[in-house]
């Protein structure tokens, strides 16, 4: 029997965001071809609750790969223990989250299970003559593309918030795989993680961002974004200028050679909008800009502008956030 | 020590994207190419062992990929200015890009017994943001991948890294050789001086044909971003309408 398999990463012991996207294209592809779902997730213990949400989220079978040497995530071992069951099982068709991880997993499965790679698609992979063909963005936002394979097996990997997790609720069977990494996959040795001491969401995943540039003037003015964000529970983000000048930690920078975002709202402060800007955040849903020169750049990208001065601006956009939210909580 | 780059020919980050009419190829006409900007992190991680250990760090910078019909899209020329920080030899694979797969395969059959210590990559080429290459080539190779790589020492054999990760970094120790991506951080940015401008007119630049491999991918066509239309202009008191309309959207 045939099925499409998903890899349902757990990331700090849960299902994140990336992973119930996955899930959730993995179920719309399925159902348009006629396949069951299955997730699976590889690691040292099973999330106590993988069976619900893996089965809320359209998941028909759960396969576990456990083996107290997938902990912590080594690239190699993930990636050969997917490559094999991709194999045995003959799975022609794999979902792969476009996370930190999942980029540094699906290159390695794509050569090992002989399979063609889709990186970074935005939308469910359409049937097309013999093969499948899906939307990607390219040109570092700058425009679209159409891929096209008739290889099999044949990889996706999702881009992050490019569709809205949906459930699906079932039951999922469960099933074991047997799989020990060799030593040959395990010569990469994690030694320690650093997280960023934040109590924020990260970049990559928050649903809102928050970002100023060098219109802010100063370090010192930072703390009207921290309080937009802080009401809207935003991340926060800067322009290049602004951390290579220590205003901002280097974490926080986006665009072309920083961090790349797609999130549904994109507050920009003080950004002038140039080009390398906007390679990494153009591909937010929502744009709102907050610039006191009406012909900045980012007023073209923009769905929202309000041309004015951010330091009389940004504080009155909270305040007003604020009082909606008590007027409209329970 | 056997270093190898392996680098991108882009469009510059200021160009303006068009496609031609059919959609099928990007428009080439009055595009500069440059050295993809991650490709840049490498090149400079490079030099620096390089100036470190002249004698015994050899660095070769490789591009698979055509010369254009102009100057402005020469591969041949962004080589020469990548051995302008002062490497050693470069090496065209005479051939288009023609996907992922393919230029892995061609990358991977010109290292393949050349005992590289260390093969360095950016995160990600700009035109097709595929973060493909780099973990084809460590698979091909049987070598050990850390993607997103900022930062890497190398004492003994043995590599120091940190690598981006959701949120943080993480810390790692790989044998040598390995292959990694780069994410800034690895290293400034550097830029030729004269000296190196003139040495690099007349160091090897070997230009090699390709191996036969079908590619896997194609492209069917490209699109422009759908036209933005006019924004929304919010006055100063029309502040407590645009917080209503964005909590409606759902968006806050
Ligand atoms: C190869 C390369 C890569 C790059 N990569 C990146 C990248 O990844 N990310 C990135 O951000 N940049 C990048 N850049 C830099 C980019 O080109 C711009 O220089 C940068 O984005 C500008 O930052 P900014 O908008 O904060 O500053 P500025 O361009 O100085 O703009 C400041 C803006 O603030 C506005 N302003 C001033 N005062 C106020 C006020 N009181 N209220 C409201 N608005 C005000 C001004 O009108 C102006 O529009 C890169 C450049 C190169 C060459
Ligand atoms: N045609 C090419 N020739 C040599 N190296 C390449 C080529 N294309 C991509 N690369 C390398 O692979 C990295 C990632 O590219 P990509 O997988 O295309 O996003 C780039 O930063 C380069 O280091």
């Amino acid at each position: 029997m045939s099925a499409i398999a998903v890899w349902a990463e757990v990331s700090e012991g849960r299902y994140k965001k990336p992973t119930l996207e996955a899930l959730t294209l993995t179920r719309q592809w399925a159902d348009s071809l006629g396949l069951p779902v299955w997730a699976v997730v590889i690691g040292k213990e099973l999330p106590t609750d993988s069976q619900q949400v893996l089965g809320d989220y359209g998941a028909d079978r759960l396969i576990s790969i456990l083996d107290p040497q997938l902990e912590p995530f080594v690239n190699s071992a993930y990636a050969r223990a997917l490559s094999e069951l991709i194999q045995q099982k003959a799975i022609r068709y794999i979902v792969i989250p476009q996370s930190y991880n999942g980029r540094a997993v699906a290159p390695l499965v794509a050569i090992w299970a002989d399979a063609a790679l889709f990186s970074g698609i935005i939308g469910v992979p359409e049937k097309e003559g013999e093969g499948f063909k899906a939307r990607r963005i390219a040109y570092s936002n700058k425009g679209f593309e159409w891929v096209y394979t008739a290889h099999l097996p044949l990889i996706v990997t999702l881009k992050a918030n490019a569709i809205v997790p949906a459930k699906n609720s079932r039951t999922p069977e469960q099933e074991s795989f047997s799989f020990s990494p060799k030593a040959e996959d395990l010569r990469l040795k994690p030694i320690r993680v650093e997280k960023i001491a934040t109590d924020k969401v990260p970049l990559t995943e928050a649903e809102i961002v928050v970002s100023g540039g060098r219109g802010l003037k100063g370090p010192e003015n930072w703390k009207i974004i921290e309080e937009l964000a802080q009401v809207l529970g935003a991340a926060t983000a800067c322009s290049k200028p602004v951390a290579d000048i220590g205003w901002r930690p280097h974490h926080e920078h986006v665009g072309q050679t920083g961090i790349q975002i797609s999130p549904n709202l994109y507050v920009a402060i003080g950004i002038s909008g140039a080009i390398q800007h906007l390679a990494g955040v153009a591909s937010s849903k929502n744009i709102l800009v907050i610039n006191n020169d009406a012909e900045a750049p980012f007023f073209k990208v923009a769905d929202y502008g309000i041309i004015g001065d951010a330091f009389e601006v940004v504080p009155r956009l909270t305040e007003a956030i604020r009082k909606y939210k008590a007027q409209h909580s329970h | 020590m056997k270093v190898l780059c392996c680098v991108s020919h882009v469009p510059d980050t200021t160009t303006r994207i068009q496609f031609t009419p059919d959609g099928a190829a990007l428009d080439r006409t009055g595009v500069t190419f440059i050295i993809n900007p991650y490709d840049d992190f490498v090149l400079a991680r490079a030099a620096e062992l390089k100036e470190k250990s002249p004698t015994t760090v050899q660095v070769t910078v490789l591009c698979v990929g055509k010369n254009g019909a102009s100057s402005a899209d020469s591969v041949d020329g962004n080589l020469r200015k990548a051995l302008a920080l002062g490497l050693d030899e470069a090496v065209r694979i005479d051939a288009e890009a023609k996907d992922a797969y393919y230029v892995a395969r061609q990358i991977a059959a010109y290292a393949e017994g050349k005992n590289y210590d260390l093969i360095m990559f950016g995160k990600e080429s700009i035109d097709y943001n595929g973060s493909q290459v780099p973990g084809m080539v460590a698979a091909l190779l049987g070598l050990p991948f850390i993607s997103y790589a900022t930062s890497i020492t190398i004492e003994n054999g043995k590599a120091h890294l940190t690598r981006e990760i959701t949120g943080g970094k993480e810390v790692l120790e790989c044998p040598l050789p390995l292959v990694l991506s780069a994410q800034k951080g690895l290293a400034e940015w550097r830029i030729p001086n004269v000296r190196g401008i003139m040495q690099a007119k007349t160091k090897p630049l070997h230009v090699l044909p390709p191996v036969e491999i079908l590619p896997r991918v194609r492209t069917l066509k490209h699109e422009p971003p759908p036209p933005k239309g006019a924004f929304k202009k919010i006055e100063l008191d029309q502040i407590d309408q645009l917080v209503e309309e964005l909590a409606n959207k759902g968006l806050i």
